[in-house]
This record gives C-alpha cells, sequence and structure tokens, in this order.
C-alpha cells in the first residue's frame, strides 16, 4: 500500500471519484490548470480534462451557488475553498440554499455537493488563514460536517463525502498536510512512517457518522478532531493516563455510540478543538454527554479550546491548544 | 450521460500563454492623445470611448502629449520616480528577508509601482486610501516611517498591529491608510461607505480603493458600484488589472478582457488607463478627484498593468506561465519608462538614477537595521501575546478576561 501524505489522499480520493462517476466535476480558485495552492489538484486537470477540473473566477459565492445548481441538476461537484477564512462569501448559499433546498422543495430537489477546505492553524497565517469555523457549520441543519486528521481517513472520508446525497463542508487541516502536528511548532515530522499515512490507491469509504478510536485506554475519552487529534495523542502519551482518544472525523452527525460508549467506561472526558470555546462544537458535546452520561461521570467535563479571540499571527503558539493544556485537563478529570 | 444537440461540454478559458509558450501579448492599439479629456460633470455614457479605449501619456518616444498630459514639474516627476524605486528596492529587501525566515509571508509590489503612488500623490493628504495588499507604495507618499512598516513586516513588538496580521497587511491611520484585509475585494465596498460618511459630514474629503482583476469577482465589486452610483459617493474605484489572481488568468474574471466599461451601465463614468504610464494615472486620479470633490460622484477606473512577479513568497508562477513573460509586457517598466521621460526632458542621467539607486538602497538597509533591533519573526522579540486579548472588544468582558488569565499561566509556565 503507498504512503500518502495528506495532500496526496486528498488528491487520490478526487482522482478516484473523477475516474468512477462522470457526475463528478471539481473547481475552484486556482485548482485546475496550477493544481490547487496546497497542490490538492495537482495533474488531476491534466488526466480528467479542462471541462471537469477547472478554474472558476475568485469568487466564493459564485462557486458554492454554481455547485448548487449543477448539484440540483445532476451532477455531483467537489468545490474548494482556498482557505476557510474565505468561505464566507459562500455562506448563505451554503446555509440558507444547499442545506435547506431537499427539506423546502419537499424532497424534490437535493444537493449533493462536497465543499472542501483547509481549516485550522499553524502555519502563521493569521487571523485570516488559520480559521476554524467548523460550528458556524455545525449549527445549520442540512449541513454534513467533516473534519479529517489523517491521509488514510483524508481519503476515505472525501469519498464518502463526494458519493453522499447532502452537502458536505469539508475540512482539512492544513496543518497537517505534509505531516502530522504534535503540538511542537519545532518538530516538523512527515507523514512517511506513519501507520495512518498507508492509503489505498484503490476506493474505499469511512462511513460519515462514525468515530475513529485512535487510542484506546480507560481512564478517561479524550475526543477531539482535526490537527489536535495529534496533539492529543501527544498529550496522552505524556500524561501517563491511560486514554481513550476519539477522532470524531464526522461532526455532522457525529458518532454518539462511540463516545457514550468511551464515557460510560471512563467516566471522564476532555473535549479538545482549535477553534473558539464559546460556542464551539465542543459545547455541543459537552452538553449531549452529560445529557447521556451523567450518571456515568466521575469528573466535570472539561474542555481545550482556542480563546474566544482573532487566530494572531506572530504569538500563534500561545493561541493553539498544546500538550501541556490537554494534560492538564486530563489531570485535573483525574482528581477525586 | 450524454451530451445532448451536439453541444460541447462546459466551455472553460484558458491563459493566453503557459510554461514553455512565447509570450503572447497583442500589440497595443493606443496612443497619447487618443482620447479627450471630458468635462467632469459628464454623463457615464459621454466615457465610452474612454473605457474601452486607454488613457496614455508617455508615448513609445518617451515624449508626453494628448489632453491628458499633467504638465507636471520635473521636480514632482522626480518624487514619484523616487517613491517607485523605493517600493522596488524595499520589496526585494523584504523578499531576500523573508527567505531567510525573517518575515513569514511578503507581496511584492514588483511592475504594479506606479499604481498607488501616481494616484496617491494625485490626491489631497486628507483623502482617505482604501487599499489591497498591493498598494503599500501609497505609504511612502503619505510620508510613513519605513521603519514602522518593517516592524510591521518581520512582526516584532514594535509591529504597530501588534503581531495579528500577516506581512503587508498593513495600517497607517495618520497616513489615512485605511487596514488591509485579506480577503479580497472586501474594502472595495466599504471605502463607498467612507466617502460617504465625508459626504455626510460635509467634508471635502475623497476616498479611493482598489481591487484586483480577479477580486472583481467578487459580489463586493458589485455592491460598490451599485451604492457608489445610487448615493453619487465621492468615491475613486480602482480595478487594478494585474492579469493574475494567483494563477487564475484575467480571462477567468472577463469574458471581453474589459473591466472599465462595466461602471457604465451602472452609471459611472469609467476610463481604462496605463497603469505603466505614472502621468496618465496621475492624470486620470486628478480628473477623478475633482469630479468626487465638486459633487458629480463616482469614477471607475480600470488599471492595465502586469504583475511582473509572484503573487506572493508563497507562490511560484513558473508553474502557470512562462517565466519571463512580464518582460513582454507592451505597457513596460513603470520605473524606466518615467526615468526614460526624465532624461528625454534633460531632467535626468543614468548617474543620478544609479546615485538615487545606491541612496535607497543605504536607507532600506539602515531602515532594516533598526527595525531589527526591536527583533523579528524568526528570533523575537515578539509583541506581548496579551495582545491577543486586547481590542478584541473596546473592553474585554469576563469571559476573555478569565482566559487571558489561563493564557498567562501557560506562557509563563
Amino acid at each position: 500500500m503507498p504512503n500518502m501524505n495528506m495532500v496526496e489522499a486528498v488528491n487520490s480520493a478526487i482522482d478516484t471519484m473523477l475516474s468512477k462517476d462522470e457526475e463528478v466535476i471539481m473547481f475552484g480558485e486556482d485548482v485546475g490548470y496550477f493544481g490547487g495552492v496546497f497542490r490538492t489538484s495537482d495533474g488531476l486537470q491534466e488526466r480528467h480534462g479542462k471541462h471537469r477540473v477547472f478554474d472558476s473566477p475568485l469568487s466564493e459565492g459564485g462557486i458554492a451557488a454554481t455547485a448548487f445548481g449543477m448539484g440540483i441538476n445532476g451532477l455531483r461537484p467537489v468545490v474548494e475553498i482556498q482557505f476557510a477564512d474565505y468561505i464566507f462569501p459562500a455562506y448563505d448559499q451554503i446555509v440558507n440554499e444547499m442545506a435547506k433546498v431537499r427539506h423546502r422543495s419537499g424532497g424534490e430537489f437535493w444537493c449533493p455537493v462536497t465543499i472542501r477546505t483547509p481549516a485550522g492553524g499553524g502555519i502563521r497565517g493569521g487571523h485570516h488563514h488559520s480559521q476554524s469555523p467548523e460550528s458556524q457549520f455545525t449549527h445549520t441543519p442540512g449541513l454534513k460536517v467533516v473534519y479529517c486528521s489523517t491521509p488514510y481517513n483524508a481519503k476515505g472520508l472525501l469519498i464518502s463525502a463526494i458519493e453522499d446525497n447532502d452537502p458536505v463542508i469539508f475540512f482539512e487541516p492544513k496543518r497537517c498536510y505534509r505531516g502530522p502536528f504534535y503540538g511542537d511548532p519545532h518538530n516538523v515530522p512527515t507523514w512517511s512512517d506513519h501507520p495512518e499515512a498507508e492509503v489505498p490507491e484503490s476506493h474505499y469509504k469511512i462511513p460519515l457518522g462514525e468515530a475513529r478510536l485512535a487510542m484506546e485506554g480507560d481512564r478517561c475519552t479524550v475526543i477531539s478532531w482535526g490537527a489536535m487529534v495529534h496533539v492529543c495523542e501527544q498529550a496522552i502519551k505524556s500524561s501517563g493516563v491511560s486514554c481513550d482518544l476519539i477522532d470524531l472525523q464526522t461532526l455532522v452527525p457525529w458518532d454518539v455510540e462511540a463516545v457514550v460508549k468511551s464515557v460510560a467506561k471512563t467516566g471522564r472526558c476532555v473535549i479538545v478543538h482549535e477553534a473558539p470555546k464559546t460556542s464551539g462544537f465542543g459545547a455541543e458535546m459537552a452538553a449531549s454527554i452529560q445529557e447521556r452520561c451523567f450518571w456515568n461521570l466521575e469528573s466535570p467535563i472539561e474542555r481545550v479550546t482556542g480563546w474566544d479571540t482573532p487566530f494572531p499571527h506572530t504569538t500563534e503558539w500561545d493561541y493553539m491548544p498544546g500538550p501541556d493544556r490537554v494534560i492538564a485537563a486530563i489531570v485535573r478529570t483525574q482528581e477525586d | 450521460m450524454s451530451g445532448g444537440g451536439g453541444v460541447d461540454p462546459l466551455y472553460v478559458p484558458d491563459a493566453p500563454h503557459r510554461p514553455g509558450d512565447e509570450a503572447d501579448f497583442t500589440e497595443w492599439p493606443w496612443s497619447p492623445g487618443d482620447l479627450g479629456r471630458p468635462e467632469i460633470d459628464c454623463d457615464a455614457s459621454e466615457t465610452l470611448d474612454l473605457a474601452e479605449g486607454l488613457v496614455r501619456v508617455l508615448g513609445d518616444d518617451n515624449k508626453t502629449s494628448g489632453d491628458w498630459d499633467p504638465k507636471l514639474s520635473p521636480e514632482v516627476l522626480i518624487q514619484g520616480l523616487e517613491h517607485m524605486m523605493r517600493l522596488r528596492i524595499f520589496d526585494d529587501r523584504m523578499m531576500k528577508m523573508q527567505r531567510t525566515g525573517k518575515l513569514s509571508f511578503y507581496m511584492r509590489s514588483f511592475g504594479e509601482e506606479a499604481v498607488a503612488i501616481a494616484q496617491t500623490m494625485a490626491l489631497e493628504d486628507r483623502d482617505w486610501l482604501f487599499p489591497t495588499y498591493r498598494q503599500p507604495g501609497a505609504q511612502f507618499v503619505r510620508n510613513r516611517d519605513m521603519v514602522s512598516m518593517i516592524c510591521h513586516c518581520i512582526g516584532n513588538e514594535m509591529d504597530n498591529v501588534k503581531g495579528r496580521q500577516m506581512p503587508v497587511h498593513y495600517t497607517y491611520k495618520e497616513g489615512r491608510f485605511i487596514s488591509v484585509s485579506s480577503p479580497v475585494g472586501t474594502q472595495f465596498s466599504q471605502a463607498v461607505g467612507v466617502a460617504l460618511a465625508s459626504n455626510y459630514k460635509g467634508l471635502d474629503e475623497v476616498t479611493i480603493t482598489w481591487i484586483g482583476d480577479g477580486a472583481s469577482a467578487e459580489g463586493d465589486y458589485h455592491y460598490a458600484l451599485n451604492f457608489a452610483s445610487i448615493f453619487q459617493a465621492p468615491v475613486i474605484l480602482n480595478v487594478v488589472n494585474n492579469q493574475w489572481a494567483i494563477s487564475t488568468h484575467k480571462n477567468f474574471a472577463s469574458k471581453n478582457g474589459n473591466f472599465a466599461v462595466r461602471g457604465i451601465p451602472y452609471g459611472i463614468p469609467s476610463i481604462r488607463v496605463d497603469g505603466n504610464d505614472f502621468l496618465a494615472l496621475y492624470s486620470v486620479t486628478s480628473w477623478a478627484r475633482d469630479r468626487a470633490s465638486k459633487g458629480f460622484g463616482p469614477t471607475h477606473i480600470e488599471v492595465l498593468t502586469y504583475r511582473a512577479g509572484a503573487h506572493s513568497s508563497s507562490d511560484d508562477p513558473s508553474r502557470y506561465r512562462p517565466s519571463d513573460v512580464h518582460n513582454y509586457w507592451p505597457g513596460g517598466d513603470p520605473i524606466s519608462r518615467l526615468s526614460e521621460h526624465l532624461k528625454q526632458i534633460g531632467k535626468w542621467s543614468d548617474k543620478q538614477h544609479q546615485e538615487l539607486s545606491e541612496r535607497i538602497d543605504s536607507e532600506v538597509m539602515a531602515a532594516y537595521k533598526e527595525a531589527v533591533k526591536f527583533g523579528d519573526l524568526a528570533n523575537g522579540p515578539y509583541p506581548s501575546s496579551d495582545a491577543i486579548f486586547t481590542e478584541v472588544y473596546e473592553e474585554p468582558p469576563w469571559h476573555l478576561m478569565e482566559q487571558w488569565d489561563e493564557m498567562k499561566k501557560w506562557r509563563e509556565s
């Protein structure tokens, strides 16, 4: 099985789907001839033709609206918003249109669009190239929201997203495109010897709505998604506390069964995300977990998140949650 | 899926030239003197020839001619030349420093130096500038201290935006240079609001703003034209058509290649101008300012130029266009053209050019050495991370205070 980094895995997923299904097309800013500013569509135009992989005008609202139109008329567009921070001109089209068309048309129209977008910090991108706006979409009924974390789940989840008949917002943690991120900016590993970088070249799916148990333990349940999954892995190893690490993968609909099972076992829970705390998806999870697992809980549910501020440029390492904060939260859950 | 009726599947345009191709530019049919200078109270429809043609002042013989010649003194021209040379030398130095990690990122104005500089020089100091990341040169016209600009770019503790923005996203309120935002196009419609506020307050202030050819596909561009026209805002709306939005050619932003004419159906007098011709830019901008100031409303200008360099330090244009293509741009180079004109009129020499270049180079090096005393991105010191929490709101609410305390605890651990 070939070793792929996350860029190659995303590329392979789109390539696989372009080959498999002629209703699949891809477009977005700089994705055609150039192959994308992060190279995720490198070579795809050459392989599949200009009419299937193409550059669009620089207009996120236009991209989303056009994808909507194509989607309700039988195509299965995969579009790229170059940075998640730039998705907001498309917000109306996504929230009011894509998310609601199946419902508003009594089921007569639906919109099988996948919107891929690199998200998250750690690349010195400042507040307009670092945000992680997943909860702005999890709050919208009608959208599915996915956040991959490794090459293997990037490909399997992306294929599921493309084949799904509902609109899917697909976040890719850009800091992890070329290697996992363990919370130390000076440690820049590649994916080359990581087990989750063994990616089949062929078609495979990771079902939407299923979490991945990245580590197994019995003293605490750590739940995360995106780049923070690797930070949590590092933190758990350093903490010496035996933890389940749940990589949520799909935020809507999230894997309630896996989470409840784990929290029932451990009685303790830490939720970690990069996005700001207030109204972050961690809040939704904490509320749901206490609804379902209150009598199992041995300690308060902890949240480790980005601050409720814009994402800084020069001081981003004082913003992004690091292993130390996660360790402290895990340790707090162990107190009687 | 079978196509019906023999229709070709989905038309997608292309760029005129790609790596390995010869540069493909059609020769300009426009000359100085082609186009008249209308009265400032003209109707949009009277500017159709100006929008379809190209206002030029500097001819291929390096002489000025035509109704649009602003008849500037040699002193003003030399000042403009100096600003443009300063910007180019500054950019080159910053790009070198970016390669050593002193900056996270950089964007040059290479080939487009005349745009912000000539246009800002044509305005009054009280006029508002609402730029993109490709108009930093306006700050030189407004006398911004170069050390302060570098401190921002290298993200040190003297950065006036406190380590919050990426390099080149300047803010300089003293010079009425409004904070640059990364999402492209947003400033264009905001500038109409700035202009209307001046108007509301009864002040003789004009606002100028810029947008790229690529970003003119964003809704903000169209909001701006409509609002400016409806409310007769004292605003100068420039589309800087530098042909490329990262790798995306302007053929993906305009089917017929002309941006200027779009203003006319909105009822806005519209002009296309040679963006590498300092004098033409100055002249067209003065005319637009005069209109705005006297209550005749907005002007829409297409500034025709060429992005000679990469989009940014993260970009590699040799992947999507011939690497030497900018050398074939029919509009030439803005600095060479102005210096050749000054030589033509006997006010400049190679020796003076060389001396000025050396003087600016020393000035930039001295400013750089001064700036790095306050730190740089590779080595710090940085602005305090307390700046993460300040100015999110006018006063930090309780939840930010709590998180701020927590951040300090981790910072100190």
